[in-house]
């Protein structure tokens, strides 16, 4: 018997429910009682949609820059810890994701509110007391918070399975612990770091619970766009048509982040 | 120099715990306050968790919640797993067919996978909200088994597959008594995975269901009239829950380590 045969029942469930969906956006995006049309798309690409793309896009960049320069030296210090240690650290590094995001977004209004906690420390240090919430940062804060734990996990993942003779031998064959660090375990560790980014940028792009919460609406993002034009307006062509956009944007992410996994050196034609 | 550098590791790995824990450490002391809005406290009182316990809608909404995690985490390990076998033993041709569909829905923004989801579920006229946030959590959920599986089956080395074929094992045993072992942290870690993302799941949930709430839906619900600190107690409810059982699973998985790790040196004493 081929092993590959084991692949099928997961083939024939992402055709019904993965590929079936994705064209029944694509019809929608294409037609308007039945007829094709371009009429859709041309009302996506309204300014005013496009400027709320864009930040979009600038936004969800920043979160996983963020995320990746906070996550990466976690997902190594936790690699080279002793293995009881690290799997006690790394499962709490993990267990408030099993919190409810909304929760967790919830609970960071708290602390941001005008009369939170953290206005609270203000004022006890004496200093002036600021308007956290809905500002850009919050929104920001959210993500990175809520996204964190997707990029620890596949660097550590790659980093904790990853052959320790490899620095051993870079520093053998004289590499400081930095040149051996950047020359051989930051390229070995690329699949993770991909991943990470992955599952970073892409929720963070169209986050649209968080930037309600925190941003009190004045940051609207893509996905409140298209929500709205959902389930407030009933209007699936326009929908449709916007999802569409966001979908292809993806698809651009994704090749980009291909080419630099085929540049790392890793095979070519796999995201993780 | 040394002392200096683990303290600086130390501090770092404490900070991001404190950023991580801050905002559910104030969740869990608010659920204790007697008022109804945060931010101020009180006083200390049970009654929120008195109040949580009568609520028929909140226990509804927890028994949807939790099922749908076990069940579209276990399912999506089992079809996940099996197709990262198939997928890493196929052909380069086939393969990069599949994993670019496989890729959609891991790219695929929440948002869009409930929108589209939603669209079929009216088009194939599937009615009940149950059943289409089940299997809306089993779509999402099988990419991040299978990501969680890849990175350990190439990683993995043929030979003892091999050898295994060599000792007399059929293909079959050998793939369920070597390499399913050697590729288990990924599993493990996948089902973990999967099931954390349905339990933590509003977007995909919010567009599929019919009148059928799971927790954040209900969460959502109630938190766009304001905050209700019923909210905050089963949040912390959930919290303990999550960490004791967390640590009652790690406690024995490093027990087990220390286990092989005295067979194996039993073993080469006795060579």
């Amino acid at each position: 018997m081929k092993r590959t045969v084991f692949a099928y029942p997961y083939v024939v469930w992402m055709l019904i429910f993965i590929f079936a969906p994705m064209l029944l956006i694509v019809y929608y995006a294409f037609t308007a009682d039945g007829a094709v049309t371009l009429e859709n798309l041309r009302g996506a690409l309204d300014p005013m949609y496009l400027e709320v793309l864009l930040r979009s896009v600038w936004m969800a960049l920043r979160a996983t820059v963020a995320c990746l320069l906070l996550g990466y030296p976690v997902a190594y210090l936790l690699s080279r810890m002793k293995k009881s240690a690290a799997s006690i650290l790394s499962v709490l590094f993990v267990v408030p994701m099993w919190m409810n995001f909304l929760l967790r977004t919830y609970a960071w209004q708290v602390l941001l509110n005008a009369n939170g906690i953290l206005n609270g420390v203000l004022a006890a240090l004496g200093l002036p007391q600021q308007s956290f919430l809905y500002t850009e940062g919050a929104v920001m804060l959210g993500m990175v918070y809520n996204f964190l734990p997707f990029m620890v996990l596949p660097i550590h993942t790659v980093l904790s399975k990853m052959d320790r003779s490899h620095i051993e031998a870079a520093s053998d064959l004289g590499a400081n612990p930095v040149q051996a660090f950047f020359r051989v375990t930051l390229p070995l560790s690329m699949p993770g770091v991909i991943s990470g980014i992955t599952m970073v940028f892409i929720p963070s792009i169209t986050t649209f619970a968080i930037s309600r919460l925190l941003g009190g609406g004045k940051f609207v993002m893509y996905g409140d766009l298209i929500e709205n034009q959902f389930l407030l307006m009933q209007d699936w062509g326009s929908g449709s048509a916007l999802s569409f956009i966001l979908l292809v944007l993806v698809l651009i992410s994704m090749a980009v982040m291909r080419r630099a996994e085929g540049e790392a050196g890793q095979e070519g034609g796999m995201l993780w | 120099m040394k002392k200096l550098r683990t303290f600086f590791k130390g501090t770092y790995l404490g900070l991001m715990l404190c950023f991580l824990y801050a905002p559910i450490l104030v969740l869990i002391v608010y659920s204790f306050n007697s008022s109804r809005t945060m931010g101020h406290w009180t006083g200390f009182s049970l009654s929120w968790y008195a109040a949580l316990f009568h609520d028929s809608m909140v226990m509804e909404a927890l028994t949807v919640t939790l099922t749908i995690a076990v069940l579209s985490a276990a399912v999506a390990t089992v079809i996940g797993t099996a197709a990262a076998i198939g997928i890493h033993s196929m052909r380069r041709g086939p393969r990069v067919a599949v994993e670019n569909i496989s890729q959609l829905p891991i790219v695929n923004p929440d948002l869009v996978t409930g929108i589209s989801l939603m669209m079929l579920f009216a088009f194939m006229n599937i009615k009940g909200g149950y059943v289409r946030m089940l299997i809306a959590h089993i779509t999402f959920n099988i990419p991040y088994v299978i990501f969680s599986v890849m990175p350990k089956l190439k990683q993995s080395s043929n030979a003892l597959y091999e050898a295994a074929l060599d000792l007399g094992c059929t293909p079959l045993t050998a793939l369920w008594r070597v390499v399913l072992p050697d590729i288990m942290p990924g599993i493990v870690s996948g089902f973990i995975l999967a099931f954390t993302l349905s339990l933590d799941d509003f977007v995909v949930s919010y567009f599929t269901t019919q009148g059928v709430q799971n927790l954040s839906i209900y969460i959502y619900s109630i938190a766009r009239k304001g905050i209700n600190p019923k909210i905050n107690a089963l949040s912390t409810l959930m919290f303990v829950a999550v960490l004791t059982l967390l640590m009652v699973v790690n406690l024995k998985s490093i027990k087990e380590e220390h286990k092989a790790a005295a067979q194996a040196k039993k073993a080469e004493a006795r060579s």
